[in-house]
């Protein structure tokens, strides 16, 4: 019953966003007219018919509904509640339907919540939010529906990948998606706003709270799966380069660079194209990270399930879309006129090499994870991996961080380059601490060398911009500026660090022997059975020493059921300054007699994520600025009687 | 500056940007992309030792075995028609068993080894490495057995 409930909402919530696609679109036609009412109301209920949806497979995984497909194949009886319920979208059919309903929600949001759009431009951009939605309505409901039925039920279901049972499946996809699809909403109003040829800093202001949101969550979504893939996979690493990544990856360097240039626009009424550009091309890279994913061409531990069919129908709505919006910036831009000019040592010149940066690592990421299917189409088979990505980008990444530290300082039009002095300063620290990595330990590497000298300048510049102004009357806008770049240098600070300085070692021990690594000494005191819900685990107790300081971990090889797989468990010790990692393993044939165990020490690694933390409440900070001044603005308004 | 040359001089600037990331990438690729073989095609290919490249395979019944220290392994890596002795130091991954696939990154020795720096196996029912998607699985039906041991 709850099945055909959520599966009819759907249903019904297509038909809306057709109708949706249809008012607004007349709407934009003939400028106003009897359809125009109905937009904003029916963009409300689909969104709302879209939450029923998922709260029906939500609710129908909570009660594990066997007859069900969908839960037969990814749930069981036994699995503890938090990963059944966040087992609706640890499969391809749940994931969608998260991933439309967020869709859905962001056209509401739009229709309840954008008030300074310009009436065309809005209905022109529900008219494309609609469009959107409705590609993957027909998506879900023709090859992917999540409610289909089985019959029989199955008495106990085939359980949930053991890699996924974990906490981090309850928040990493969901932050993601949020972040993925909310620049749907910046997508959306480039095609309105190129369908009305109205492109100026009001579009702008409009667009800007909407990608600082999408780019908030999508930067704590990257941090939170980065961190869970580093701990759960018990790889010790916390990026692979994997297809997957990338495709979360370059949709935050679109968004990033859209961040910026929307702020030119919005204060100089210059990079208009460019901005559009980038709003389209950010949710491109949303749609086909999502969906190269999704149709199985590109392989990886993300995978769900592989479907030609379904692959086909994505290749086809991925075609449609981005090389409508394509076609469109092509035919349309003409009638934007150009925007204001500027002279290039200015902030707006800084912002241009931030962007220029962020798209040419775009680029070179998007070269690096399609090249195995061109090559593969010529007949060769090919991997790209860490080596390419780390050699193509970090130099431009080392580029980027250069003009970090200037572009802040910069007037707006035009500068005299007088506050460049400033620049000395944290320019003098990383020269300095670049010659003292370098004598100290030269073996580091280059890129960490380098990367570590321009984090410490970086981490000085940032600040710069607060420094010698009353604190309490900078606006919150600055300080979040501040904060986020800030967060950049601390998170490449431990990029680096743990790049260039991590000790790692291997073992095979008896109980009761101990292994050193970068000054701890680890004893591998006991090892035990113990159990789960739906697992059974070897469990070491290693007891690690350093001076004064004694922890005790406890690594564990588990073995789950249901489905049959081994998983290690890593083991954490985290210090101020690193984290001691601990991975134990069966030696097979040894009768139990020895252990593997795998002993990492990764200095400040904690500091790529408390970096990413930063980041996002640095842009957090920057809304609720945003949101402040529109306030004050308004009152302002007010009192003129203007309103 | 004419309004005309500014946006003419940013795209002459994005467009070099653009050659600048083509020639960073071409470069790249050709030096670090690493080519993919199978023990068949390894044979035929003369690949000089020490150069990085993938080796994908089943692992064949019986051939694993563990040296002394306890981490380091050697298995033998098949396909249909030949045969490619491996060793590796580390844990092994989850699913490394007798009779299912797996990808090997790694070099040749001098000695025709392929010493692999990180192995990757068949994930689960719904993942298998996109290289060995070609390749004859029915050796993967001892998977199962050997997992139940």
């Amino acid at each position: 019953m709850i099945a055909e409930l959520g599966l009819a909402a759907l249903w019904l919530a297509a038909t809306l966003a057709l109708l949706q696609a249809v008012a607004g679109f007349m709407s934009w036609r003939e400028n106003g007219g009897a359809l125009t009412a109905l937009i904003k109301p029916v963009a409300v209920a689909q969104g709302v018919l879209c939450l029923i949806s998922f709260g029906a497979l939500l609710y129908l995984f909570y009660v594990t509904d066997l007859s069900v497909l969908l839960v037969a194949s990814n749930s069981h009886v036994d699995k503890p509640m938090i990963f059944k319920i966040a087992g609706t979208w640890g499969n391809h059919e749940g994931s969608m339907l998260l991933w439309l309903t967020i869709l859905s929600l962001s056209g509401a949001a739009i229709a309840l919540f954008e008030k300074r759009l310009d009436r065309p431009t809005l209905w022109a951009s529900l008219f494309a939010q609609a469009l959107l939605a409705l590609g993957f309505f027909a998506f879900l409901l023709f090859s992917s529906n999540p409610f289909e039925r089985l019959n029989p039920a199955p008495e106990s279901g085939a359980g949930l990948n053991p890699l996924l049972q974990d906490v981090g499946l309850a928040f990493h996809p969901p932050t993601l998606y949020i972040g993925y699809v909310g620049l749907s909403i910046a997508f959306s109003f480039a095609v309105g706003a190129l369908l009305t040829g109205k492109v100026g800093p009001a579009f702008a202001r409009a667009m800007r709270p909407w990608v600082l949101l999408a780019w908030i969550f999508l930067t704590v979504g990257i941090a939170a799966g980065s961190y869970w893939a580093y701990y759960e996979l018990g790889w010790g690493g916390w990026w692979f380069w994997d297809p997957v990544e990338n495709a979360s990856l370059m949709p935050w360097l679109a968004a990033t660079a859209l961040l910026h240039s929307v702020a030119v626009l919005a204060v100089r009424d210059a990079l208009r194209a460019w901005t559009i550009m980038l709003a389209l091309v950010a949710f491109a890279m949303s749609m086909a990270g999502t969906f190269l994913v999704r149709s199985g061409i590109l392989t990886s531990v993300h995978t769900f399930a592989v479907d030609p069919e379904r692959g086909a129908f994505i290749l086809a709505l991925l075609l449609f879309y981005i090389g409508g919006a394509l076609a469109l910036f092509g035919l349309r831009i003409g009638s934007v006129r150009e925007g204001k000019q500027f002279n290039l040592l200015s902030r707006e010149g800084g912002i241009v090499a931030n962007n220029i940066f962020l798209s040419v690592i775009l680029a070179v990421v998007l070269v690096g994870t399609l090249w195995p299917l061109a090559a593969e189409a010529m007949g060769e088979k090919i991997s790209v991996g860490p080596p390419y990505f780390n050699r193509a980008t970090v130099p431009i990444g080392l580029l980027l961080m250069l003009a970090l530290m200037v572009g802040p300082l910069l007037r707006w039009r035009s500068d005299d380059g007088a506050r460049l002095k400033r620049v000395i300063v944290p320019a003098m620290a990383a020269l300095v601490t670049g010659i003292l990595l370098f004598v100290q330990w030269p073996s580091a590497g280059l890129f960490p060398i380098l990367s570590l000298s321009l984090a410490v300048g970086l981490a000085i510049a940032s600040i710069l911009p607060l420094v010698g102004r009353n604190l309490l009357r900078t606006p919150l806008t600055t300080w979040g500026m501040a904060l986020a770049h800030f967060g950049l240098a601390v998170s490449i600070a431990g990029m680096a660090t743990e790049s260039g300085w991590s000790s790692e070692r291997l073992a095979a021990m008896r109980v009761g022997e101990e292994a050193k690594i970068a000054g701890w000494t680890v004893t591998l005191k006991n090892v035990k059975p113990v159990a789960g819900d739906n697992w059974v685990a070897i469990e070491g107790e290693a007891v690690a020493r350093n001076g004064d300081f004694t922890a005790t971990l406890t690594p564990q090889a588990r073995q789950f059921f249901q489905p049959a797989q081994q998983t290690s468990e890593a083991a954490l010790l985290t210090r101020w300054n690193g984290q001691l990692y601990v991975v134990l393993a069966p030696v097979d044939g040894d009768n139990f007699d020895r252990w593997q165990v795998r002993l990492w020490w990764k200095p400040f690694v904690t500091f790529i994520w408390l970096g990413a933390a930063i980041i996002a409440f640095g842009g957090f900070l920057a809304l609720i600025g945003r949101a402040r001044l529109l306030r004050r603005r308004k009152k302002a308004d007010e009192s003129w009687g203007y309103a | 500056m004419k309004q005309k040359h500014q946006r003419l001089i940013l795209v002459m600037v994005a467009l070099v940007a653009l050659i600048g990331a083509a020639l960073l990438a071409a470069s790249a690729l050709r030096e670090e992309a690493s080519y993919f073989y199978t023990p068949a095609t390894l044979a035929k290919a003369k690949v000089e030792p020490g150069k990085a490249i993938r080796l994908g395979g089943m692992v064949q019944n019986g051939s694993i075995k563990r040296a002394a220290d306890g981490v380091t392994v050697s298995f033998i890596v098949q396909d249909r028609d030949a045969v490619q002795t491996v060793s590796y130091t580390g844990i092994t991954p989850d699913l490394f068993v007798e009779g299912s696939g797996v990808v090997a990154d790694g070099k040749l020795d001098k000695g025709g080894v392929f010493v692999a720096e990180s192995l990757l196996a068949k994930h689960d029912e719904n993942y298998v490495p996109r290289e060995l998607k070609d390749i004859d699985m029915s050796a993967a039906e001892h998977t199962k057995d050997t997992l139940a041991k």
